[in-house]
């Protein structure tokens, strides 16, 4: 009875707009405690609507969401916080990197000395604790993207939802925050929902992948990823050049033709 | 080695228009003296400062029942303005009754309603005092409201998935991001309450109520003494480009952190 406790379900979870088009077909999805999920697909599959809805700033059209067996409204208590990372780092221009860092924290009417030891671990964890004087225009774009995370940690959440958040970043900057991030996770036990359009980037951070497709958007494919050779927590820069790491790559890489064929076969 | 150009280029920035300015009255004294053109039809700007000085105290008095009007009808639109544009932003359905009536009151030109504002209120300062911010009431309103609806979706998101009340989105998210836009209409209205100030004297200047510039510039007028109404003009435009810099200051000072309107490019 001990199996992996489930952190959302989702069951035939559909998302039609108003317009008539789908974005998301019937899907049925578990993401269990300590996972860290990429939902991996090409743009209109789906996959950031699927998130937004997990995130509760979407209604799905039909089928049922349930976070740690609960309703939205329980999510927020203890053992149960959930917090997103958009596309953007979405910080508030008109306040110091500190300052953006502890909105969470004000939000929920936190203050003082604990609030301000939040912000300076959140800080830290995510290599910025020499930047909270700065405004967010004075930092890289990278950098922003570390202050949306510390911002996303501050609160000790339990499942993180991430969005494409580096995306816009160059492949330097974006694997060394893809390492970062795969060191997170382990070290804060989180379980991570993470959405990208990279074959790479969800090889590398994943311990499993949900291969989606388009036209309707839809899971076509779950691929596991285990590698424990170089890492079953933090992952070395190894790995990105290893054998298996090549495998994975080609395995989705055909997931992903598979399904995109599939989808243009039915429309 | 930096600041050298910098300094250059703030000199230039003022030396370059001055230096226009001081051609433009060098040649307007020449081609007045040259041409011996008449003092009532033309003045020269000598003689303009001489009429500055000769009415110093006449026209300084008539510049603080001016300004005190100009100043008065700004801080009734400031206030006003903004308690307008709270009441609708918060509510669809009060703006879209209300707002055409906003509009209108801005489309109706001010001399054509001044003649009813000085015949049903008594007091004439507070008649002017209304003619003038019915001028400039309008850029604060919808520029503010336009603030408060431009706010970044994705904060808004962030805002909502830490269940922000309406008042924390309000205080924290819409006021800050309308800050540039607020800005932007004092700008306009600061400028506007003068005009609506001198226009609305104008109206009732003649039926000898006010002793403001725009008075004098009718009494100039009709005593065929060009040369004071110029240096009344002189002092209205004056007290114009001081409202003007005064805003930019404050904008500037409120802004300079962090908005990309106040910056200033790095090189």
């Amino acid at each position: 009875m001990s199996g992996p406790s489930p952190v959302v379900d989702l069951w035939g979870v559909e998302k039609t707009y108003a317009n008539g088009t789908q974005a998301l077909a019937e899907t049925t999805l578990t993401f269990n405690e300590g996972e860290f999920i990429t939902l991996l697909g090409p743009s209109g599959c789906g996959k950031s609507t699927l998130l937004k809805m997990i995130a509760g700033l979407a209604e799905p059209s039909n089928g049922k969401i349930r976070w740690w067996n609960h309703g939205l409204d329980q999510v927020g208590g203890p053992g149960r916080k959930m917090v997103m990372v958009f596309q953007d780092a979405t910080l508030m221009p008109w306040a110091r990197v500190a300052a953006n860092v502890r909105l969470p924290l004000e939000l929920a009417g936190q203050k003082g000395p604990e609030a301000d030891g939040a912000v300076a671990d959140a800080l830290k964890l995510v290599g910025l604790e020499k930047f909270e004087r700065s405004y967010p225009r004075e930092l890289s774009g990278g950098m922003q993207m570390r202050a949306s995370i510390a911002r996303a940690l501050v609160t000790e959440p339990n499942l993180l939802l991430m969005d494409e958040p580096f995306g816009a970043l160059d492949e330097i900057t974006r694997n060394r925050l893809d390492g970062d991030l795969r060191d997170l996770w382990a070290k804060k036990k989180l379980t991570i929902v993470f959405v990208t359009h990279s074959i790479y980037e969800a090889v590398y951070l994943s311990t499993r992948v949900v291969v989606m497709s388009a036209r309707p958007g839809r899971v076509s494919r779950e691929v596991l990823i285990d590698a424990p050779a170089y890492g079953s927590g933090a992952r070395s820069d190894a790995f990105r050049v290893s054998q298996e790491f090549a495998e994975y790559c080609r395995i989705l890489n055909d997931a992903l033709a598979e399904a995109s064929g599939q989808g243009e076969g039915r429309a | 080695m930096n600041a050298k150009p910098k300094n250059r280029e703030a000199m230039l920035r003022v030396a370059a228009p001055l230096l226009v300015g001081v051609i433009l009255l060098v040649l307007w004294q020449g081609i007045v003296v040259a041409y011996k053109v008449p003092k009532y039809l033309v003045p020269s700007p000598l003689a303009i400062l001489q009429a500055l000085v000769a009415d110093w105290g006449m026209l300084t008095d008539a510049l603080w029942v001016t300004l005190k009007v100009t100043l008065l009808a700004f801080l009734v639109s400031i206030v006003l303005g903004v308690t307008v544009a709270f009441v609708f932003a918060q509510n669809r359905l009060v703006e879209m009754s209300l707002f055409p009536y906003a509009v209108l009151l801005q489309v109706t030109p001010v001399v054509a309603i001044a003649p009813l504002i000085i015949i049903w209120v008594k007091d004439p300062t507070l008649s002017l005092v209304l003619c003038a911010t019915i001028v400039a009431l309008f850029p604060i309103i919808s520029n503010t409201i336009l603030g408060l609806r431009s706010v970044n979706p994705g904060l808004l998101n962030l805002f909502k998935m830490n269940k922000a009340t309406r008042w924390q989105t309000l205080m924290r998210l819409r006021v800050p991001s309308a800050l540039p836009y607020f800005f932007g209409g004092l700008r306009i209205s600061s400028g506007l309450s003068l005009i609506g100030a001198v226009v609305a004297e104008f109206v009732a200047g003649t039926g000898g109520t006010g002793s403001g510039l725009a008075y004098q510039i009718l009494q100039a007028g009709y005593q065929i003494n060009i040369a004071r109404l110029f240096a009344a003009l002189f002092l209205i435009t004056i007290t114009g480009v001081v409202l003007f810099l005064s805003m930019v200051l404050l904008s500037k000072l409120a802004l300079g952190g962090w908005h990309e309107s106040e910056l200033t490019p790095e090189t």
